[in-house]
């Protein structure tokens, strides 16, 4: 098909205000970190001393400290914990709303609830469940008849993280839900119907017809629970800073203190660089798991 | 191999009773096909004995057991949906086997039988692909080596064919019913196609609304059926329906008169009929000829349609009935002009004023035999 020079031009004026937009807030953001990655870009610029550029210094910095190490240690700790856990609980959900139960509907919207509500508001909620006379406490009292001592959940190097990863996966699963409820809507309800006459169990109905079913919704869950979980940063400002001894530090933590705290953003450009570069190397690993899928069908 | 035995069968989903109590005997290595409207629980009845749906109230036997609390598995029972419900991301060769799979079955057994069905079934090479990969008919075929696989009393259909194109069809219910001859089980089929069931069944049950209307050999439905549900459903195209009134009752049939009939004896048992009541007469479109037969009357022509071979002809009467027949294809007729038709009372049916048919006297040989026996 052709089309005439004045169709043309109508078509990209048409299209500028996208392109504008999302050349400003898109583009030009990225290609700046990018360059500052490599300068020693500050946040208050000094008159005196002009900006240079550093070649890799920054990177070799990142890596010359145990700051970023650490920070991206724990964040690959927390992802390594909170994906399975955020993802089977989604499913579980979805599995229990998508039965003939006529409370479904009520269901869903109560299971959706903690998605809706900001994460600032959950962190002061889960705070206060967390105080050492706060909800978790007592319930430890009462499972152990009062033989175990009060845990100060979010200032032990032990339980900080773990109680991150599990208030997390609940304010976070009723999306994992909603894309599983999708996926297991798709499947038919003979195929079910024929494993009963072939005699399978319902633990066999799950293995084989449902988890196959879901391969692709999987992959997808799976991806992006993994890059928004490497995302972590604001519960663990409100709630712990990092601490206790930088066990909760996170790579967007680290972003964040050392370009707006210590104004190097220089720096903080080239950590963010490395972040993107993960999170697109997770795009890349699901694309092909989603296209060889498709080679197969 | 085992028969089926229903007594007062219901199924209610809340309030709505949707089986209203089915007495039915299957006999061992019988095909045996459901057929009704849709909506009228055909499905819901099969898979009540598929053990997939509950049942409300009544018993149901398999080879003399009843199995009412029995899972599907425990029931020796197999089924094809219409869907074919085939795992979609097993071969087929898994396909097959993983009923045996899963009952722990010796893997030497298992590909001895998943060989065997995929041998009756002519697919032994489609055995390593997947689902996705197959036609339409191949699936159809994979779900029926998955219920031969599984060695079944009772084979359940659930309108096998209805995904298929009329070619296939065809060619699919020739192998059906072969496929019954060659393993000699007990079949139920579901259809609402009375072709498919015509052609196929030792005995065909009419069901409408969750009654049984009649069940009978797919001749004995046709030449004989009981009331005005079973006229109108067996045959193509239907029976036609003029309403009469009864002159006169007696021993040796029953005289109707009707504004476009004159006084016509009909060849059946008066039951309770008396002289005054309101009646309908039934008769097939294929009896419906030319003016030169016994009875006859007039019409004006209102449709034609020539499928070669043969011209269906609708006609309005003065009486205000229209009457359809079947003519022969090089019939000279158009729409607009008046035509006289006939039929031989001997072919009528007659139904009172319950829908309730009358006994005909004159029943061809072919309708009192059961298939096997007119084979
Ligand atoms: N799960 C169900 N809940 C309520 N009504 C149902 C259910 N399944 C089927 N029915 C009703 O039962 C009747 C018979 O359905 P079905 O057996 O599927 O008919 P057929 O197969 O003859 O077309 C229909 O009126 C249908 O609406
Ligand atoms: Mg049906």
């Amino acid at each position: 098909m052709s089309f005439r020079k004045s169709d043309n031009a109508s078509a990209w004026s048409m299209l500028a205000p996208a392109f504008l937009l999302i050349g400003l807030f898109i583009v030009v953001p990225f290609a700046l970190s990018v360059i500052f990655a490599f300068t020693d870009q500050r946040l208050v610029p000094n008159p005196n001393i002009t900006t240079k550029f550093v070649g890799v210094r920054n990177f070799e910095r990142l890596f010359d400290g145990d700051t970023f190490s650490n920070a991206f240690l724990r964040t690959a700790t927390f992802v390594i914990l909170v994906v399975p856990l955020q993802c089977a609980m989604g499913l579980g959900a979805a599995m229990l709303i998508n039965t003939t139960l006529p409370v479904r509907n009520v269901f869903r919207g109560i299971y959706f609830l903690p998605t809706v509500i900001s994460m600032v508001v959950v962190s002061v909620v889960w705070a206060s469940l967390f105080q050492m006379e706060g909800f978790f406490n007592a319930a430890l009292r009462a499972a152990s008849f009062g033989l175990l001592e009060p845990v100060d959940w979010l200032a032990n190097p032990w339980t900080a993280m773990p109680s991150l990863v599990l208030m997390s996966a609940w304010q976070g699963f009723p999306f994992q839900m909603v894309v599983y409820l999708a996926g297991l809507q798709g499947i038919s309800k003979d195929l079910y119907e024929a494993a009963r006459i072939d005699g399978a169990t319902r633990w066999q109905e799950f293995r084989h017809i449902t988890i196959p079913a879901l391969r692709n919704t999987h992959i997808l869950v799976v991806m992006t629970t993994t890059i928004l979980a490497f995302k972590l940063f604001t519960q663990v400002q409100l709630l712990t800073q990092g601490g206790p001894r930088g066990v909760t530090d996170t790579l967007v933590r680290y972003i964040y203190m050392t370009g707006f705290r210590e104004g190097k953003v220089g720096l903080a450009a080239a950590a963010a660089v490395l972040f993107f570069l993960l999170v697109f190397a997770i795009s890349l690993v699901q694309r092909r798991l989603l296209k060889e899928e498709r080679a197969i069908q | 191999m085992a028969g089926l035995a229903l007594k007062d069968v219901r199924k209610q989903y809340g309030k709505v009773e949707v089986i209203k109590g089915i007495d039915l005997d299957v006999a061992d290595g019988e095909f045996v096909v459901f057929v009704g409207p849709s909506g009228c629980g055909k499905s819901t009845l099969l898979r009540m004995i598929a053990g997939l749906e509950e049942i409300s109230s009544g018993t149901l036997s398999i080879g003399g057991r009843v199995v009412n609390d029995l899972s599907p598995k425990e029931r020796g029972i197999a089924m094809v949906f219409q869907s074919y419900a085939l795992y979609p991301h097993k071969t087929v060769y898994d396909n097959m086997a993983f009923g045996l799979q899963l009952a722990k079955a010796p893997t030497s057994e298992i590909d001895a039988k998943v060989k065997r069905a995929a041998g009756i079934l002519h697919m032994e090479h489609l055995l390593d692909r997947k689902p996705s990969q197959l036609s339409g008919g191949q699936r159809q075929r994979v779900a029926i080596g998955r219920a031969i696989v599984r060695n079944p009393e009772v084979f359940l259909f659930d309108e096998p064919l209805s995904n298929l194109d009329a070619a296939l069809r065809v060619t699919m219910r020739a192998e059906l019913s072969k496929l019954h001859r060659d393993l000699g089980a007990t079949m139920i089929y579901v259809t609402h196609d009375q072709v498919e069931a015509m052609t196929l069944a030792d005995k065909i049950v009419v069901l409408e609304a969750g009654v049984v209307q009649q069940a009978g050999t797919p001749l004995q439905l046709y030449h004989n059926p009981q009331n005005r549900f079973v006229a109108g459903f067996i045959g193509s195209p239907k029976m036609n329906f003029i309403p009469v009134e009864i002159a006169e009752a007696g021993s040796g049939g029953v005289t109707v008169a009707s504004a476009d009939l004159a006084r016509t004896l009909i060849p059946v048992a008066p039951d309770a009929a008396v002289a005054g009541a309101k009646a309908v007469l039934g008769i097939r479109p294929e009896h419906v000829t030319g003016g030169d037969r016994p009875v006859t009357f007039k019409g004006r022509v209102e449709l034609v349609e020539r499928l070669g071979h043969q011209t269906v002809v609708e006609v309005a009467t003065a009486g205000g009935a229209t009457v359809t027949a079947l003519l022969d294809g090089t019939t000279l007729v158009r729409p607009g002009e008046t035509l006289t038709l006939g039929f031989d009372p001997a072919d009528a049916h007659l139904f009172g004023e319950s829908g309730r048919a009358m006994e005909r006297f004159h029943l061809p040989e072919i309708a009192r035999m059961t298939r096997r026996t007119a084979a």
